[in-house]
């Protein structure tokens, strides 16, 4: 028997397919006519299309699409500022640098609203007021935080007032730099400028005394 | 009903979460059929039905609004599906061609985790036989059958779902087709 023409297997997918022109449909049923062994293969085809067509409709579980709904990122307006992100992703990205920068050290500004004073020897405090007396000397940087500084005495450091304020009577000598801070904006800058400089001298391997 | 879909879809991007809820509850049981069909799991189905809705929340905003959604939600599942099934594969080397062969058979043989032994086959419940020859389809076939097949949509669909000429959509299932002719020869 001669072999049978390639396209007649074609001419089947394009039969099952629905696809398959009046002509060849024709040409594929008088060859399956006169030849058992494609009439077999056709069979096979058609037999697994059956097969797979009894496969019965399967229903999602009970609860899957509370469980979805639940399990969906809870942002109700995050659709809008995303898509502005998508849009803007350089502007984006500044903003999002300023604002996580801005909260930290904000966020840092209001919790230490307490009183604070630097530990140092030859301090008087009484309440939120500390005082260098007169003819003492204080060795080494003194910080205020939300207090009264009165400067009496000698201070060999830097003096900074954070949230407060500073009186120096004519006997203060303060041999580094005074600083007073009162804004959050400043609070923030200094707090840049000295982790700035606590990197710069952590590197250099120096100790820092206090002096610049 | 993609008017209404569409709509929902307007609701969701504006901010309002729960008009997804409509939009997962016409979805999740053809979503969830062509997970469990692909997988032959329905513990996994459940899970990559609901991965590929958060997945579509997400990206909600990306969806082009003047195609087809479910075409774009089929998409998204039938990707989870196929990454799902290659991490499944024990060996990489199992997706390699075959010298001096189509292929075919060696796919088919290999395909499902563990062939069962005909007399077990044999015994099976039809439902069951059904899947378990799904799941014996190397899984390039195993999609476009099961969209074709189960989901009965089609062909044009089809190749927009899988992101693959009309052609090459018309030739995995027709090699799908003879796989399952010859597996079911064998029996």
């Amino acid at each position: 028997m001669k072999p049978c023409p390639e396209e007649i297997v074609r001419y089947m997918h394009d039969y099952l397919d629905g696809e398959i022109t009046r002509r060849d449909e024709q040409i594929l049923k008088d060859h399956l006519e006169k030849c058992p062994e494609c009439q077999q293969h056709m069979d096979g085809l058609s037999r697994s299309v059956a097969f797979l067509k009894s496969a019965a409709p399967v229903a999602a579980p009970e609860g899957l699409s509370s469980s979805i709904m639940a399990a969906l990122p809870k942002e109700r307006q995050g659709a809008g500022v995303r898509r502005w992100f998508g849009r803007h992703p350089m502007l984006a990205a500044v903003a999002m640098f300023v604002l996580l920068a801005g909260v930290a050290l904000l966020s840092n500004f209001h919790t230490e609203d307490q009183f604070a004073v630097s530990r140092q020897p030859n301090l008087v405090v009484e309440g939120n007021k500390v005082t260098v007396p007169e003819g003492q000397t204080v060795k080494g940087d003194l910080v205020v935080k939300n207090g009264e500084l009165h400067i009496e005495g000698e201070v060999e450091g830097n003096v900074m007032v954070i949230n407060g304020s500073k009186y120096m009577a004519s006997t203060a000598v303060v041999t580094g730099q005074v600083e007073e801070i009162n804004q959050a904006f400043e609070w923030l800058w200094y707090k840049i400028k000295s982790t700035v400089k606590d990197s710069v001298s952590f590197i250099k391997g120096d100790n820092g005394n206090g002096e610049e | 009903m993609e008017d209404l879909i569409k709509k929902r879809i307007k609701q969701v991007l504006k901010g309002d979460q729960s008009a997804f809820e409509e939009i997962v509850s016409l979805y999740q049981n053809r979503l969830y059929q062509v997970c469990y069909r692909m997988l032959g799991n329905r513990h996994e189905a459940e899970d990559i039905t609901q991965e590929a809705f958060i997945r579509a929340y997400i990206n909600l905003h990306t969806f082009d609004q003047k195609r087809k959604f479910s075409t774009w939600l089929y998409r998204i599942a039938t990707n989870l599906c196929i990454d799902r099934i290659r991490k499944k594969k024990p060996d990489a080397f199992l997706d390699a061609p075959v010298p001096g062969t189509e292929g075919l058979d060696h796919y088919s043989s290999i395909a499902h985790d563990s062939p069962l032994p005909e007399e077990e086959v044999e015994r099976m419940e039809l439902q069951d036989r059904v899947q378990y020859e799904i799941g014996r389809l190397p899984d390039k076939y195993r999609s476009a059958i099961v969209l074709r097949y189960i989901e009965e949509l089609p062909l044009q669909e089809i190749s927009e779902i899988l992101e693959l000429p009309l052609g090459t959509v018309k030739t995995r299932i027709h090699r799908g087709r003879e796989a399952l002719r010859k597996q079911m020869k064998t029996l």
